[in-house]
């Protein structure tokens, strides 16, 4: 059975600040430090956005692609986040809810920093494989947050993408999957705690390089490929420097990853950041397109896919919903103290 | 937590504007109803749940600056009449809109987004608003 | 059924009255409605109050019980009546009330209506007045009271029925008769100028488009018209009393711009009457928010659909400046919005012009007055005619 992605569909909030406004508050030179982590603005949700609003939007644009989908067959809906609006209650049920798939289904949320998405995908493909559910649902997606005056609020940002995974009219197939896990500190919110820490150059080498470059090699050598083989590639991207330099370390060309590089322009979406670089990618894809994805989560791990794109996206009503290039036009700009006031920052009476 | 079975039960609503239909005459409800007002009588019995289209055009809009508590955070914020593509006319707010560019005529769509919530540890409501729709 | 007349009215002074209590108002008006009447007070065999939402304003229910108490009514155990429609709490009171007397049920009513609003904040004023709309569909949404009507407004000058500045100038005629009422809130002449410019509130009404915060209450005394005499020499008729309902939610409606309710309502009260629009003389309006007052004097009949703001920007709505004076209480704008006491307060305007005693304000030779009490958005509508004797 041909496992792989049926429809996907991707969302960024519209609001933006620059890394300038951020360094002005802080007297800090942002646009040096923008430059630094290539990142040039990035998205901020309006007061009434959450991951279960960002996940929800993702989610209908991925059915209104496949309209012929009875959202009743879904068996299983993950939304992986480290910014769940609840502690204890699931959003994958309220997304659930949204587009009609409930109540003959499973649901959870899932957390692995940013590669709950990606862990998510795996799930569903396993439900599927194993003909457990006809369609399953996996969607990334975060609201992240970055202390005030942190080095994270420079990247910190707001975004999500949903996969429909299954068997039948599948566009991008899945040719395998694997991850390599450790247990490694790099990034961490503790329970109750609103901003996270990290390890600081920690979160490097150790961390972000060692995980993604094993977990890429192991797929190289799983499939007998290199990066030659592949049309595209799309990395974790917790800025836009990192993705560059291991996609560079393990022999992508800077034109393979263009498309699946956001952060530069929308910051680090956390959980919705290799889902919404591979739908940027799948906005483009063409059959015979091969992507190679590989997802990163503090704490740490990394979850990687060798992808086939298939005829069936010729027939694929991908003009159904906004590509993601539309989703991203035409940003607000917003100042620090707009910013201070989406977030919540500013401490209002009872 | 006395809210929570009230606001529990307007799901279909408010999530997916989930209305009714009296098969009787064809008028469609939105916000449900159970009861036609023009059949009365005639339609009990004959009515079925209605999706309303989730795009529309503005009827009429206001930019309210006085706000309820749970609005602080937006205000100034725009509210709106939305007369959908199938006839139904809904009232709600209209978000991610430059304020100066708000018009009647305007196509909008639905999106889901955050309502209120119940102070820092209560239920957070969610629900539809309406977003310019290019 | 009997004729019924209205043979004694009390009103208190209309605003923030933070030294007084809702029972202390409430008896106030009573008491002088009760003088006015020349009635010891045992001649009274029914009470009906006005009241919106004390439960919420001042965390009393029940508040029947609370002024049949403190009129001293509960001691010969008079049966008390709360009557709650949003807006039309007084208006609805009033009718209730003329319908006890014609029927022969009771023969001397003692009506109040009655709000103490400043005991609570702004906010939470507002969200209680939200929950007069749709609270679940309207309100809940984000969409407020005000917002509500602004969104008529903005309906009425793209359709070119009316422009900002004829809606905004029924604000200026509401002050104009306010300067001239004691009991009024604000006593102050205002210009056109100072409603455009007011803060916004939902645009494009502001501040100044808005009714005012108030406390206060009022009271009128009925009888079956053939006993007034035994009691004063100053009464006048209940011509009509008709009461109208429409959808709570204005989405719920074809045309936003009129209320089918206040059509429905005048319709019923004329025949009632035997009387058309033209008529009236002097009319008390809900103009919670300027462009109600627009709607009601077109939807009362006054004035073709369009017509209606030209009128008032042009002063014709001022005592002695046209057909009919309108609002020369100040209405809600000006003499205040105590909610329940709204309705009765009309009823005492009308009846102080019909007596001739209206003093400054007083509208000559006026044989034939109208109220009309809105609540919520239109959703419950009473008209009320009374006839000079």
């Amino acid at each position: 059975m041909d496992v792989g992605i049926v429809s996907y569909g991707a969302y960024v909030p519209r609001y933006r600040i620059k890394p300038e406004e951020i360094g002005r508050i802080w007297g800090v030179d942002g646009k040096g430090m923008g430059k630094g982590l290539m990142i040039y603005q990035k998205s901020v949700p309006s007061p009434d956005e959450d991951v279960v609003t960002i996940a929800t939007e993702a989610a209908r644009y991925m059915m209104d692609r496949v309209p012929e989908v009875d959202p009743k067959d879904i068996g299983a809906v993950y939304v992986g986040s480290e910014s769940h609006p609840y502690a204890v209650k699931p959003t994958a049920t309220i997304v659930a809810e949204a587009i009609r798939a409930t109540p003959a289904m499973t649901a959870a949320d899932m957390e692995f920093a940013c590669k709950a998405g990606t862990a998510g995908i795996q799930a569903c493909m396993g439900l599927v494989g194993s003909g457990m559910v006809r369609y399953g649902v996996a969607i990334g997606a975060d609201t992240s947050q970055g202390a005030p005056g942190d080095a994270l609020e420079y990247s910190a940002s707001a975004g999500g993408a949903a996969y429909l995974i299954g068997s039948e009219k599948v566009i991008a197939k899945i040719n395998k999957t694997l991850s390599f896990t450790t247990d490694t500190p790099d990034f961490w919110r503790r329970e109750g705690q609103p901003y996270p820490l990290h390890g600081g150059r920690f979160t490097g080498e150790p961390a972000y390089f060692r995980h993604i470059t094993s977990a890429a090699k192991m797929m190289f050598e799983a499939m007998g490929t290199t990066a030659a083989d592949y049309k595209y590639a799309v990395f974790h991207q917790p800025n836009g420097k990192f993705p560059t330099r291991v996609a560079a370390q393990l022999g992508f060309t800077p034109e393979q990853i263009e498309y699946g590089l956001l952060t530069p322009n929308i910051g680090n979406t956390y959980s919705g950041a290799v889902p919404l670089g591979l739908a940027n990618v799948l906005d483009h894809a063409e059959p015979g397109d091969r992507v190679f994805v590989t997802s990163y989560g503090s704490g740490a791990g990394s979850d990687a896919f060798d992808i086939t794109v298939t005829d069936e996206i010729l027939n694929y009503r991908r003009d159904n919903a906004p590509l993601l290039e539309k989703v991203m036009a035409d940003p607000v700009y917003i100042d620090y103290g707009t910013y201070a006031k989406f977030k919540g920052k500013i401490l209002m009476s009872e | 937590m006395s809210t929570v079975a009230r606001e529990w039960r307007e799901i279909p609503g408010r999530y997916n504007l989930e209305g009714t239909k009296c098969e009787n005459c064809g008028s469609i409800f939105f916000p449900a109803r159970d009861f036609c007002p023009k059949c009365r009588r005639a339609g009990i019995g004959k009515i079925s749940r209605y999706d309303v289209c989730r795009r529309g055009k503005v009827f009429s809009f206001s930019i309210v600056h006085d706000a309820p508590d749970f609005n602080n955070m937006l205000k100034p914020y725009v509210v709106a009449m939305v007369q959908t593509d199938d006839g139904v006319m809904v009232s709600a707010q209209l978000v991610d809109v430059d304020l100066d560019k708000v018009a009647i005529g305007m196509p909008v769509r639905a999106v889901l987004r955050k309502l209120s919530a119940d102070g820092a540890s209560g239920v957070i409501r969610y629900g539809y608003k309406f977003v310019p729709d290019e | 059924m009997r004729d019924v007349a209205i043979i004694g009215v009390g009103v208190t002074k209309f605003g923030e009255l933070w030294n007084k209590s809702f029972r202390a108002i409430g008896i106030e008006a009573g008491m002088k409605a009760m003088e006015d009447a020349n009635l010891s007070g045992n001649e009274v065999d029914g009470i009906f109050v006005g009241n919106m939402s004390a439960g919420r304003f001042i965390n009393q229910q029940h508040i029947d019980a609370l002024i049949a108490d403190y009129s001293g009514m509960a001691t010969n155990h008079v049966p008390a009546t709360r009557v709650e429609a949003g807006d039309a709490s007084g208006g609805v009171a009033f009718r209730q009330a003329v319908m006890a007397v014609a029927s022969g049920m009771n023969d001397v009513v003692l009506v109040g209506g009655a709000e103490k609003m400043t005991d609570l904040d702004d906010t939470s004023i507002n969200a209680i007045m939200d929950s007069t709309a749709d609270a679940e569909w309207e309100a809940g949404m984000g969409v407020t009271f005000a917002g509500l009507h602004a969104m008529i407004a903005q309906r009425m000058i793209h359709d070119g029925t009316a422009t900002r500045e004829e809606i905004a100038s029924f604000a200026v005629n509401s002050h104009f008769h306010g300067a001239l009422n004691p009991n009024a809130q604000f006593r102050k002449a205002i210009t056109l100028d100072t409603v455009l410019r007011s803060g916004p509130v939902a645009t494009p009404l502001g501040m100044f488009d808005c009714a005012p915060i108030s406390d206060g209450a009022a009271s009128v005394v009925l009888c079956p018209l053939e006993d007034a005499k035994k009691y004063t020499d100053s009464y006048v008729k209940v011509s009509a009393v008709a009461q109208a309902s429409d959808t709570l939610s204005l989405s719920q409606r074809e045309d936003i711009t009129t209320y089918g309710a206040t059509v429905a309502a005048a319709q019923r009260a004329y025949q009632q009457a035997g009387i058309t629009a033209q008529d009236i003389q002097v009319a008390e309006v809900h103009d919670n928010y300027t462009v109600a007052g627009i709607m009601a004097l077109q939807d009362l009949g006054f004035y073709k659909r369009g017509e209606a703001g030209k009128a008032v920007l042009e002063g014709r709505c001022q005592v002695g400046a046209g057909p009919v004076a309108v609002n020369t209480s100040g209405g809600l704008k000006a003499r205040g919005h105590p909610i329940g006491a709204t309705g009765v307060a009309q009823i005492v305007e009308i009846a102080e012009q019909l007596r001739g005693s209206a003093d400054k304000r007083q509208v000559e030779n006026a044989k034939y007055g109208l109220a009309q009490s809105s609540g919520g958005m239109g959703s419950a509508v009473t008209v009320s005619i009374m006839e000079a004797i």
